[in-house]
């Protein structure tokens, strides 16, 4: 079954196939032009549990949907990731979720450390009792001369947790293995219980405050699907406004930090301060730094007059000629580029192997952005070309920034003197019951995917949340295999990945 | 080297004159402290997320810090207690600077992002003596951002141990002083308070950059001749 970014089944229609016909179907598509986009489970009656993957077809901009059913008795099936490694991370939350044994995973270990949702013996003994990494044994590299180093979950700096554990031989970096689920608050029972939808929205907001617009336009567009509620183009048009914005805070602040990481600071200062004009119009727009509050399902609750539009267009266009030249600035220096090149290289293939998305995908030439690939709402009708890399070193993550920055400032100063006339706020109504709506929105810092499901009832049943950071975790421990480990920090920030996005 | 020069010049100073002269005036559209003159039970700034529509009405007044959990309970026409200073003592042996440490909880980033400003030219924290430091051995006090993950719990607790008595704890944002939106899920806490003492609660979600520095100034004693 076959549905555009956006769409909604009805669940009768999701083909479900036997366990060996579904594996083939996956492995095959996937072999031939499409990318796993997401792979989860679900409940059925009587403890069954239902497996349901999503395909991305981006040639024809569509998105494969079907299942197989894995019964109670016996809650297992063949693995995938040996044939397609970017399943991996999904057979690993299926596992901890739904206490389902993907046969054959090379390397199943908890994800987030919580009791599963069937209220079955988990496959970790004690999983929802022990801190992490509870009686893990990180993979080790033997030998005399190497030594391991442990990382977090409490870092230096103000940043999020995680445990980082360093396989080393003198300076070379010869594995790393990252441990996340620290973050983990349990968002997605929160959110795929009932009818309460106003509750649904604000955790939408909080799933990762830095992209607070790019999830909460996510959820908006799967409960506006499953209601059939046609939402005003200016509504539209004001979330993609706000989406550029926060991609622009993020992109700026992000080259801020490289600067910070390669030890040349007057760039690092500046672009951090700039981060923060791009906040300030989200504050004036929104009254919020972050966009919380403005999207709600049916449209936004903030319109933009004829002044505040122009207000934004001059402060764009003054932010713009700065942004060019401090970066100007920032990527002649022979100092910075010296830290900068050839270092933590995530080729092509890998980064297609894994799945990866976004920026860090672009920057590896690897061809993907859904307001390209899947365009919906207004993306139907402002072209934004891709940013694309070649090298896939922490440059080609810089430069890619630099490229998107530059694109969004003049996207929006196209879109704001032309904004869409009407109102900004459609009414919601029931969802309708028994189906599945799936929205994608490229986030800055890659394809966001959110998936609801509705009951008999039209309540919520699933609700199913992808941060791009899923996908892209596992490339940043690729990326710097044979790297000095004093390259780290600057490796990571290229990478800048979320860690409350992927926990939930 | 010229070039950088030149850009220096062109950039200018962005410091903000705060807290000298006037306070800065935040757009129309921000939500800051709650007007509660005719609510009837009050509102509670540790437990509200400064939502557009809840149905409270927002000031621009970004001064919301608070020493005491009951402070936050805004009620009828109470004036609304600030945070005081940290008593005598301990302010003469922290003496003119104050380092912290952060301990992100389950949070979203956002507080911790709105923290991070403040390290920023605009905000320029350190000209009050005030560093966020790498270790909780070279802390005065720990800064928590979440709702205080089941699964942080005990790394919060170790690094509020490894800081060196006598030590201060901040909550920051709605979800480390009570929960948050997260408050019901078994994986979260009901907040911070529930495991440690809290000297200085900092509302809001996230609270402006601005409401997190007027808290630690007022802790530090740097705001009481206003």
């Amino acid at each position: 079954m076959e549905l555009f970014n956006g769409g909604n089944i009805s669940l009768k229609d999701i083909p479900v196939l036997a366990e060996k016909e579904f594996r083939e179907e996956v492995i095959l598509r996937c072999r031939e032009d499409a990318r796993l986009m997401n792979f989860f489970g679900c409940a059925e009656d009587g403890g069954d549990v239902r497996l349901i993957v999503i395909l991305g077809l981006s040639e024809e901009s569509l998105l494969r949907v079907f299942a197989t059913k894995i019964p109670a008795g016996s809650p297992r099936y063949q693995s995938l990731t040996r044939e397609l490694p970017q399943a991996q991370l999904f057979e690993r939350e299926i596992a901890e979720q739904w206490a389902v044994t993907p046969e054959g995973h090379p390397w199943l270990k908890p994800v987030r450390y919580h009791a599963n949702y069937r209220g079955v013996p988990d496959l970790w003994k004690d999983v929802a009792r022990q801190t992490i990494p509870g009686s893990y044994p990180f993979y080790a590299v033997g030998g005399e001369e190497v030594h391991e180093v442990g990382v977090g979950p409490v870092h230096a700096g103000i940043i999020e947790p995680g445990h980082f554990r360093f396989q080393c031989h003198g300076e070379e970096v010869l594995h790393l293995e990252i441990q996340l689920g620290y973050q983990h608050r349990g968002i997605e029972p929160l959110m795929g219980v009932g009818k309460d939808l106003k509750r649904g929205v604000l955790l939408s907001e909080s799933i990762a405050g830095d992209t607070s617009i790019g999830h909460s336009t996510a959820y908006c567009e799967a409960i506006e699907s499953l209601a059939g509620c046609a939402v005003p183009l200016r509504a539209q048009a004001l979330r993609a406004v706000t989406l550029e914005l926060e991609r622009l805070a993020n992109h700026v602040g992000d080259l801020g930090a490289l600067g910070m990481d390669a030890g040349f600071l007057p760039t690092s200062a500046y672009f951090g301060r700039m981060r923060g004009d791009y906040l300030n119009l989200l504050l004036e727009l929104t009254g919020n730094r972050f966009g919380k509050g403005l999207c709600r399902p049916g449209g936004v609750l903030f319109d933009m007059d004829t002044a505040m539009a122009e207000d934004f267009c001059r402060k764009l266009k003054r932010y713009k000629k700065e942004f060019e030249e401090v970066s100007d600035l920032f990527f002649t220096r022979p100092s910075v580029l010296a830290r900068f090149e050839g270092i933590g290289i995530l080729p092509l293939k890998t980064a297609k192997d894994l799945g990866v998305v976004g920026p860090v995908a672009r920057a590896s030439q690897s061809e993907q952005d859904v307001r390209i690939d899947y365009s919906s709402g207004i993306w139907q009708f402002y072209h934004v070309p891709i940013s694309l890399a070649a090298t896939g070193d922490v440059y080609a993550r810089a430069l890619v920034r630099r490229q998107e920055v530059m694109r969004s400032l003049e996207f929006l100063l196209k879109l704001l003197p032309s904004l869409p006339k009407g109102d900004i706020r459609a009414p919601l109504g029931p969802l309708k019951p028994e189906r599945l709506a799936v929205s994608l929105v490229e986030g800055w810092r890659g394809e966001i995917m959110h998936v609801g499901m509705t009951d008999g009832q039209g309540a919520l049943s699933r609700y199913k949340i992808k941060d791009p950071s899923f996908h892209n975790w596992f490339a940043l421990t690729h990326a710097m295999r044979n790297q000095e480990i004093s390259d780290f920090p600057l490796c990571n920030k290229s990478f800048n990945l979320s860690y409350c996005g992927h926990d939930l | 080297m010229l070039n950088i020069l030149m850009e220096r010049l062109k950039q200018g100073r962005r410091t903000l004159s705060f807290p000298k002269g006037k306070p800065p005036v935040l757009p129309a559209r921000y939500r800051g402290r709650p007007i509660v003159a005719g609510l009837k039970d009050g509102v509670d700034l540790g437990k509200i997320t400064f939502i557009p529509d809840s149905g409270i009405q927002h000031s621009n007044d970004f001064r919301m810090a608070a020493s005491r959990r009951e402070d936050l309970v805004l009620k009828g026409d109470d004036a609304h207690a600030l945070a005081h200073a940290l008593n005598k003592k301990i302010l003469e042996m922290f003496g003119r600077s104050l380092k912290l440490r952060q301990v992100s909880a389950g949070g979203c980033n956002a507080c911790e992002a709105d923290i991070n400003v403040l390290n920023t030219p605009v905000f320029d924290l350190s000209r009050f003596g005030i560093q966020f430091v790498a270790s909780p051995r070279h802390a005065d006090g720990i800064v928590v951002t979440g709702p205080i993950s089941r699964n942080m719990k005990e790394a919060l607790l170790k690094t509020h141990e490894a800081t060196p008595d006598p030590k201060i704890v901040i909550a920051v944002g709605a979800c480390a002083i009570s929960g948050g939106i997260f408050s019901e899920s078994p994986e979260s806490s009901k907040g911070l308070d529930t495991l440690l003492p809290v000297d200085l609660y900092i509302p809001g979600c996230p609270p402006h950059p601005l409401t997190i520095l007027d808290g630690l100034l007022r802790l530090m004693g740097r705001l009481r001749k206003e």
